[in-house]
């Protein structure tokens, strides 16, 4: 009984507390999660374009950056408020299914085929990344040091590989010279420059960290298989309603806004001579035509 | 009678502190030796110079006749031919029989099976010889350790305190077991107690220590019946709180 | 929600494990077969060690004593960072083409596991009660036979140290996922597949392989605690 009374009065303390927090914390900002992959971060891109919305909207924004897979787990959980990825795919299931509002078009980047500047798979004559990927695959078992590291990891870059060695007629690679890391893409990078593999890239992870691989080049790219579209998608708040969905909806609309599609184009241009990613909304294509 | 130890000039200093100051003291060859006193008077430390434990910081211990002191201490072989019993039993974690073995195994004697199951039953023990050591009683355990000390034929016994920590039936046994293996290995005994009675009942001489220093040597009869100091006689008196 | 995963995944563990799922299997077994060996390794070196340092004094013994305290509190992931630079083709060791490769995980493994060991045997070596290494030498052990009891009083606690060792190494990931690189079928683990399922979004599958090695590390602590306490009933 008594440990029952002091039970109810600590709780009654708690309790106030938090409300005295609230009201302390009117002028706090708003929180948003923001869940999305590791090259959105990893690039710097985010770091460039959040800190306007943070201001703008007196915001916070809590970027997760994991794999596809666990990013759109995390908007399936409730645990992300909005998720920005790039697996049209899974995006797609993931809005059918009711867990996300729309998918809205963000931006685009695309793969790039590295490996070590000998080429020993002899990638550098392909036609097309098929071809490619199917040199390498047929090449690993004679040629001396051709291998392939992969993510491994489920994420939009490991699914869109998974993809390609498909349509190659390769199906799931399996033997010594394939290795499946089950690491983020930095990670993949150096690894693959360690032990000379090729590798599947998004362009703007390999730019930004092209000082570090000394044995890694673009041995293949271009392709229209390549392109690698993000979509942004608000968490439903019929399905989950702790979140925030009017501050999704506002993320979203900054995202896709003219103005910070001009940030996107010009993100990574002074230090790489060339942006990482490139603007895809609705918007941005009514301004500019095309399409 | 001649000497087992002839103690000259030997001091002894911890941390500044003298804790040892004899003169002169001579323990017979045979016989059972008390050193009373009250606690800090350096009793402990004493038995351990007696068992070359430490060396001495100053002065010579000789023993059998060979001098020996800070600077020569003596060999293994010499050291082991005396032993301690502590106060308590400091038994190895294994078992009985392996106990009292070990005595017999570090000198690369094999232990004969039939010796020790005999000494086991001289203590009264005979039939816990493959029982853990760390599951006897205290009284238990103290036999356990006096015939660990006595299964080599030692040429001098030293104890300390050993029966401080138990009851009067086993301290008894233990008084009556050192009587026996006296009697029969003609070996010397050193008995460190603060219990008058006990060195009454078990000693020949008996000394009184204070403060590191020999008060009296005499006799046990004459020690208690007309102590010639008088701090002993405090002492026996029950005035001097140890 | 919570509890419904936890329930979900381990059901999925025990159909796993039953079924014999084969990656399964190989992932486990890798993980004792690195921790195991480099286990072995930092006992023959951890043990001496340690009982050279509970069992001795000498002039600078308070620094090495410092540095494997130390040791035992190293992060494994520094540790993985630093075996990794060793071992990188243009490291030191590149040579040995030990990176991504099971050696390269054990050497990792064995320096965390050492001081480890070390330590916690130096700890029960010197915890071996004075009295009964002064007795030792007054029942006539000369300084070797006394070293030798004293390590044999000991037993328990080294084993002890021994099994501790293995419980930081098994479930440590850092070193591991840096030096082996978690590559499928050839240094994938315990640790790092959880981090992989983890980042997957397969909540279920990590709660699995989570669990297989909650029971490896609830083994391991077990026979621990008994032996600490078979260990204190005996002083």
């Amino acid at each position: 009984m008594k440990k029952a009374l002091l039970l109810l009065v600590l709780s009654t303390i708690m309790f106030s507390g938090c409300f005295l927090w609230d009201a302390r914390g009117r002028a706090q900002p708003e929180e948003l999660v923001l869940a999305t992959t590791t090259s959105t971060v990893d690039t710097g891109l985010l770091d460039f374009l959040l800190p306007e919305f943070e201001k703008e909207y007196n915001a916070k924004v809590r970027v997760v950056a994991v794999g596809t897979g666990q990013a759109i787990q995390l908007g399936r959980s409730g645990d992300a408020d909005v998720i920005l990825v790039h697996s049209r795919e899974a995006e797609e299931r993931f809005v059918n299914e009711g867990y996300g509002v729309k998918r809205y078009d963000v931006m685009y980047n695309d793969f790039v085929l590295l490996g070590p500047s000998f080429d020993p798979a002899g990638v550098s004559g392909a036609k097309t990344i098929v071809d490619a990927l199917g040199r390498i695959a047929s090449r690993a078992g004679t040629a001396q040091g051709v291998v392939f590291a992969s993510r491994g990891d489920d994420s939009g870059t490991h699914r869109k590989e998974m993809f390609l060695w498909d349509k190659a007629g390769v199906g799931a690679p399996r033997g010594e010279w394939y290795s499946s890391l089950g690491q983020g893409m930095g990670d993949t990078l150096i690894m693959a420059d360690e032990m000379r593999a090729y590798v599947l890239s998004d362009r703007g992870t390999y730019l930004s960290m092209k000082d570090k691989l000394k044995n890694l080049s673009i041995v293949f790219e271009g392709d229209e298989d390549l392109f690698n579209p993000y979509g942004i998608i608000a968490v439903n708040p019929e399905k989950h309603p702790n979140v925030n969905f009017r501050l999704a909806q506002e993320l979203i609309a900054f995202f896709t806004s003219i103005h910070v599609q001009q940030m996107i184009n010009t993100f990574g241009v002074d230090r790489y001579g060339q942006p990482l990613f490139f603007p895809n909304s609705e918007q941005w294509w009514l301004e500019h035509g095309g399409e | 009678m001649s000497a087992v130890y002839e103690l000259e000039d030997v001091r002894h200093i911890y941390d500044g502190r003298t804790v040892i100051d004899i003169e002169r003291l001579e323990i017979l060859e045979g016989e059972i030796f008390g050193i009373i006193g009250p606690s800090g008077a350096g009793k402990s430390t004493l038995l351990r110079l007696l068992n070359f434990l430490e060396p001495p910081r100053r002065g010579i211990i000789r023993y059998r006749g060979k001098p020996y002191s800070a600077a020569s201490m003596p060999s293994l072989d010499v050291m082991r031919e005396i032993t301690t019993v502590l106060q308590k039993p400091a038994l190895l974690s294994t078992t009985v029989f392996h106990n009292i073995a070990y005595p017999l195994r570090i000198r690369h004697k094999r232990p004969d099976p039939q010796q020790v199951a005999s000494m086991l039953q001289r203590v009264g023990l005979g039939k816990l010889s493959h029982v853990r050591a760390s599951s006897l009683s205290g009284g238990e355990a103290q036999r356990v350790a006096l015939a660990r000390a006595l299964i080599f034929g030692p040429r001098v016994l030293l104890l300390d305190e050993p029966t401080a920590n138990l009851d009067p039936a086993n301290t008894a046994v233990i008084e009556r077991l050192v009587r026996e293996f006296r009697a029969e290995t003609k070996m010397t005994v050193v008995v460190v107690t603060h219990n008058v009675f006990q060195a009454k009942r078990l000693c020949d001489r008996v000394m009184f220590l204070n403060e590191g220093a020999c008060v009296e040597v005499s006799d046990a009869r004459s020690f208690f019946e007309s102590p010639k100091h008088a701090m002993s006689k405090a002492f026996l008196s029950g005035e001097v709180i140890f | 929600m919570l509890l419904g995963q936890i329930v979900s995944g381990l059901s999925e563990a025990l159909k796993l494990i039953v079924e014999g799922d084969r990656e399964i299997y190989s992932i486990i077994l890798l993980s004792l077969r690195v921790s195991g060996i480099a286990l072995l390794i930092a006992t023959a070196a951890g043990v001496p060690l340690g009982a050279w340092l509970g069992l001795t004094g000498f002039p600078g013994r308070r620094v090495v004593v410092a540095l494997v305290y130390t040791g035992m509190g190293l992060p494994p992931v520094v540790v993985g960072l630093v075996v990794f630079m060793l071992l990188s083709k243009t490291g030191p060791l590149g040579a040995l083409g030990w990176l991504f490769k099971v050696p390269g995980m054990i050497l990792a493994q064995s320096i965390i596991a050492l001081p480890i060991v070390a330590g916690l045997t130096m700890t029960a070596v010197g915890g071996v009660n004075k009295n009964v290494k002064q007795q030792l030498v007054a029942l006539g052990a000369s300084p070797a036979q006394v070293r030798w009891a004293t390590l044999s009083e000991a037993r328990m606690g080294v084993l002890a140290a021994v099994l501790a060792g293995f419980g930081r190494i098994v479930a440590e990931v850092g070193a591991v996922m840096l030096v082996g690189g978690n590559i499928q079928y050839r240094t994938r683990v315990l640790t790092t597949a959880i981090v992989l399922e983890t980042r997957k979004g397969n909540f279920g599958m990590a709660l699995a392989l989570g669990s297989i090695l909650l029971v490896i590390s609830f083994v391991v602590n077990a026979a621990v605690l008994h032996l600490n306490r078979r260990g204190l009933g005996d002083s």
